[in-house]
C-alpha cells in the first residue's frame, strides 16, 4: 500500500460515511410513509400504481401474508423474465439477431436476476438483445432491490412495533422503495455515467476499421448500458451488460467511473445502518453497526491490494519489471482499484467485477471467498445484509444471554426458543448449500468437467462458484466453464434457496417481535452497541464463517498459497 | 389466501416493469443523447471521414512502427470488441507462464537490442481483452524501437509520451495511463508533418 492508495481508500470511505446520514434519512421517511421531496414528481405515480393494482396502501399485513405477497411477486417476476429469455428472438430491439436462450441457462439466470445475485453464465454482448437487458434484467434489478430492502423494512417494524400482529404492506414498501429511492439514485448516476463515456443507445453494433488493419471490418458492441449499470451497482445486483461487466471500458471508461461505481456499490447498504437506527429510534445501534460492517470489510480489503501488490513468484526468472499482478486487471484501475473493488464487490453481495479473480494471488482469492462465507453481513446487499446481520446479533445476544444467566434481549424484545431457532435456520443454510454441492461438484465429473485451471485453484473456481451462489453474489472465477446443465440446475436452485429460504425465518422473527412487547431497561440489559459488544458481534460472525468454510478454504487457496510461495522460500 | 393478492402482484409486477424497464432505460437514452450524444454513443473517432474506433476501447497493433497495447485474450482473435474476455488463466497456471514468455520473447524479436527490463502490463493479459491504456513506462520502453522504424529522435518520442500521459485525478485517484490509440495517432500525424 502506498500512501496515494491509502489515501484513495480514507477519501472513499469518508464519502460513503458523510452520505450514511443523509440518504439513511431519507429511506426512513420513504419507508415511513412520510413526504421527502419528490412526492411531487412520483406521488402521481404511486397514487396510480394503488389504483390500478387494487392496492389498499393503508392495510398492513401480517408475516405470512408478506411473506406470502412476497413470493408471489417474485415468482411472477422470474417467470417473466423466464419467458422473455425463451422468446428473446421474436421480439423487438434485437438489432444482432440473438437467438432465444437455452431452457437451463434461461432458468438460472431468471432465478440469478430475480434473487439478487447476478450470476452470469452467458455473455452479455453475444447473447442478449437490447429488449431483454432493459425489459428482463433492468428490471428484476430493481426489483430484486427493493424486495430486498422491503423484508429489512418489515424486520426492523417487527422490532420497532410492540403488540401488533402487522409488519407494513408488501406492496407499499415494494412501489415506493422502487419510485422514490431507486429510480431517483440510478437516474442520477446513469446520467453521471454517460456524461464520462458509458454508451447509452439502442443502435445497432457500429462497425469500424481500425488503424493499423483497416482492410478487416470490426465490431464494437453498444446498447443502453448505462441505465443499466446505474442500477446494477446502486442495488448491489452486480450483473454486467457485458461478459467481463465492469472491467469492459463502455461499463467502467474511466478512474471517475471506477470510482463512482465504487461509492454506488456501498451506498445503500451503508446509509440503511442509519435508517436502522432511525427506525427503532436509538441511532447508537445504526452507528455500531456500520462501525461492525467496516471492521469486518477494511483489514481484508489491505490484505487483497498488499497481496495483489507483492510480486509474483514464477515471473521472479523472466525479464519482467513487476509492478504487482498486473494479469487480468485494467490499466486504468491498476492494482489498488482492481483489488479494493474486489474486496467491496464481495463484502456486498454486489458481484460486479472490474478484474478477472481468476487470475488474483492465492490469498486474493482467499480474501474475496472469505467476504462471502461471512454469509455476507459486511455490509452485504441492499436490505439483505442488514437483515443478515440482524440474526447473527440475535445469535450473538443469545450467547451472551447464556454467558451471564439472563434472558437474553435485543433493542428491548425477548429473544426465545422460536427466534433462535429462526434465526440459526436463516445462518445454516448457505454453508450448508455451498458446502453440499462444492462436495458434489468437487467427486463428479459433472463438476469437475468444467474447471479450467490445474491443481488447488481448480477447486478453488468449484468452491467459489456455490459459494457466490449461495451468497447471492454472483462473481465468479470466470474461467470455470458455467454454461453447463449441472451448473446452471443446481446453482439456480440454490441461488433460489439461499434467497427465499431465509425470508421465511426473516419474516417469522419479525413477526413474532412485533406481537411481543418491550422489556424494561434494567441494570442486567445488555447493551449492544458498546465497543465490547462490538468485538464480540466481529468474533462471531467470523468464528460463523470461519468454523464453517476454514478445511475446504484450506484446501484451495490456502494450499494454493504454499505452493505459490514454497519454491521461494518469502 | 385469496385471488386478490395475485391479481395485485401481476397487475404491479407489469406496471413496473414497463416503468423501470422501459421509461427509465428510454428516458435516459433520450437524455444521455441529447446532452452526451458524442460519449453516449461510444465516443467514437473519425479519420479521412471514416470511422476508427473508439477512444475506450483498445485496438490489435503488432507491427513495429506502432506502440503496442496490452496482451488481449480475447478469441479467436486478440482485441475482438465484440467478446470481451480475459484470459482467466491462474498464476499457478503452467500455461501462464508460456504465455507470458512468448510475449517477452515476441517483444525482444520486435528490437533484439532493448535490454531494459518489460514493464509487466506489456506482457500480461488485460481483464477485458479491450483495454485501452498502457502505462507510461510501458510506452517509454517501447520508444528505441519506433525510433529506429520511424526515424524519428528518442527526444521527440518522449515529449509525445509525455504529451499524452493522463496523470491521477487530483493527483491521487487512479493510475497514471496512456491511451494506445490516441498515442498512436499523433504518431501518425507527426510522421505526416515532418
Amino acid at each position: 500500500m502506498t500512501q496515494h492508495n491509502l489515501l484513495q481508500m480514507f477519501f472513499y470511505f469518508i464519502i460513503i460515511i458523510l452520505l450514511v446520514r443523509p440518504l439513511g434519512w431519507y429511506i426512513y421517511r420513504v419507508y415511513e410513509g412520510k413526504s421527502c421531496g419528490l412526492n411531487n414528481i412520483f406521488g402521481p405515480v404511486e397514487q396510480g400504481c394503488y389504483r390500478i393494482c387494487g392496492i389498499d396502501s393503508k392495510q398492513g399485513m401480517s408475516w405470512k401474508t408478506y411473506l406470502y405477497c412476497m413470493l408471489i411477486f417474485n415468482m411472477f417476476g422470474m417467470l417473466l423474465l423466464y419467458l422473455i429469455l425463451r422468446i428473446q428472438y421474436y421480439l423487438p430491439l434485437n438489432p444482432e439477431s440473438f437467438s432465444s436462450i437455452p431452457p437451463d441457462l434461461s432458468f438460472n439466470t431468471a432465478a440469478s436476476f430475480v434473487t439478487n445475485t447476478n450470476w452470469q453464465a452467458y455473455s452479455g454482448e453475444t447473447s442478449l438483445s437490447y429488449l431483454t437487458q432493459m425489459l428482463g434484467m433492468t428490471v428484476q434489478n430493481f426489483l430484486s432491490a427493493s424486495t430486498g430492502l422491503s423484508l429489512f423494512v418489515a424486520l426492523t417494524r417487527g422490532f420497532s412495533r410492540q403488540a401488533s400482529g402487522t409488519l407494513g404492506n408488501y406492496w407499499v414498501d415494494m412501489t415506493r422503495g422502487t419510485l422514490y429511492i431507486l429510480l431517483p439514485l440510478a437516474c442520477i448516476l446513469a446520467m453521471a455515467l454517460s456524461a464520462q463515456g458509458v454508451i447509452q443507445n439502442l443502435n445497432p453494433y457500429q462497425k469500424f476499421y481500425a488503424l493499423q488493419n483497416p482492410i478487416e471490418e470490426q465490431t464494437l458492441p453498444m446498447g443502453p448500458v448505462a441505465s443499466q449499470v446505474a442500477i446494477e451497482q446502486l442495488g448491489s445486483n452486480g450483473g454486467g451488460f457485458f461478459n467481463v461487466n465492469a472491467a469492459h471500458p463502455f461499463q467502467n471508461p474511466t478512474p471517475l467511473t471506477n470510482l463512482l461505481e465504487m461509492l454506488a456499490i456501498l451506498l445503500i447498504p451503508a446509509a440503511l445502518c442509519y435508517t436502522f437506527g432511525m427506525l427503532i429510534n436509538d441511532r447508537k445501534q445504526g452507528w455500531a453497526i456500520l462501525f461492525i460492517m467496516l471492521i469486518l470489510l477494511i483489514p481484508i480489503a489491505i490484505m487483497t491490494v498488499i497481496s495483489e501488490q507483492q510480486i509474483v513468484p514464477n515471473f521472479i526468472s523472466m525479464d519482467i519489471q513487476q509492478t504487482g499482478n498486473m494479469e487480468g486487471k485494467e490499466l486504468r484501475f491498476g492494482v489498488f482499484n482492481s483489488a479494493f473493488w474486489t474486496s467491496l464487490t464481495t463484502a456486498t453481495s454486489n458481484g460486479s467485477v472490474n478484474s478477472m479473480l481468476d487470475s488474483y494471488t492465492p490469498l486474493g482469492v482467499f480474501s474475496a471467498l472469505w467476504l462471502m462465507h461471512l454469509g455476507e453481513i459486511a455490509f452485504g446487499g441492499v436490505g439483505s445484509g442488514m437483515y443478515g446481520i440482524i440474526m447473527v446479533f440475535i445469535i450473538a445476544v443469545f450467547i451472551a444471554g447464556l454467558m451471564v444467566g439472563r434472558t437474553p434481549e435485543y433493542l428491548g424484545k425477548k429473544i426465545e426458543p422460536f427466534e433462535m431457532k429462526m434465526a440459526c435456520v436463516a445462518i445454516l443454510i448457505m454453508p450448508l448449500f455451498t458446502l453440499l454441492l462444492t462436495a458434489i461438484a468437487s467427486v463428479t465429473t459433472l463438476g469437475t468437467s468444467s474447471v479450467s485451471n490445474p491443481g488447488p485453484h481448480g477447486f478453488s473456481q468449484i468452491l467459489y462458484a456455490f459459494t457466490s451462489m449461495g451468497n447471492n453474489n454472483g462473481s465468479a472465477l470466470s474461467g470455470l466453464q458455467a454454461n453447463t446443465p449441472f451448473y446452471n440446475i443446481a446453482g439456480g436452485i440454490e441461488m433460489l434457496l439461499s434467497r427465499y429460504w431465509v425470508a421465511i425465518p426473516v419474516l417469522a422473527i419479525a413477526g413474532s417481535m412485533a406481537k411481543k412487547t418491550f422489556v424494561p431497561k434494567s441494570a442486567g440489559t445488555l447493551s449492544t452497541h458498546t465497543p465490547l459488544f462490538i468485538f464480540f458481534i466481529v468474533s462471531v460472525s467470523v468464528i460463523i464463517g470461519g468454523l464453517s468454510f476454514f478445511p475446504s478454504l484450506a484446501l484451495g487457496p490456502i494450499v494454493e498459497h504454499l505452493t505459490f510461495w514454497g519454491y521461494h522460500g518469502s | 389466501m385469496d385471488m386478490k393478492h395475485i391479481r395485485t402482484a401481476s397487475r404491479l409486477l407489469l406496471l413496473l416493469t414497463l416503468l423501470t424497464g422501459l421509461v427509465y432505460p428510454l428516458s435516459i437514452t433520450g437524455l444521455a443523447q441529447l446532452f452526451f450524444p458524442w460519449q453516449a454513443n461510444g465516443s467514437l473517432l473519425k479519420k479521412d471521414g471514416k470511422i476508427i474506433g473508439s477512444t475506450w476501447i483498445g485496438q490489435s497493433f503488432t507491427s513495429p512502427d506502432f506502440f503496442h497495447g496490452r496482451p488481449s485474450a480475447t478469441s479467436p482473435l486478440p482485441y475482438d470488441a465484440k467478446n470481451s474476455s480475459g484470459s482467466n488463466l491462474a498464476l499457478t497456471n503452467p500455461m501462464l507462464i508460456h504465455a507470458l514468455q512468448t510475449n517477452i520473447h515476441n517483444l525482444h524479436l520486435l528490437d533484439p537490442e532493448n535490454h531494459q527490463r518489460i514493464p509487466i502490463d506489456l506482457v500480461t493479459h488485460s481483464a477485458s481483452g479491450l483495454d485501452p491504456d498502457i502505462s507510461p513506462m510501458a510506452a517509454l520502453y517501447q520508444i528505441p524501437r519506433i525510433a529506429k522504424v520511424r526515424g524519428i529522435s528518442n527526444d521527440v518520442l518522449t515529449h509525445i509520451v509525455d504529451q499524452y500521459t493522463m496523470r491521477p485525478y487530483a493527483g491521487f485517484m487512479g493510475e497514471p495511463r496512456v491511451n494506445v490509440l490516441a498515442l498512436n495517432m499523433a504518431l501518425l500525424s507527426h510522421s505526416k508533418a515532418g
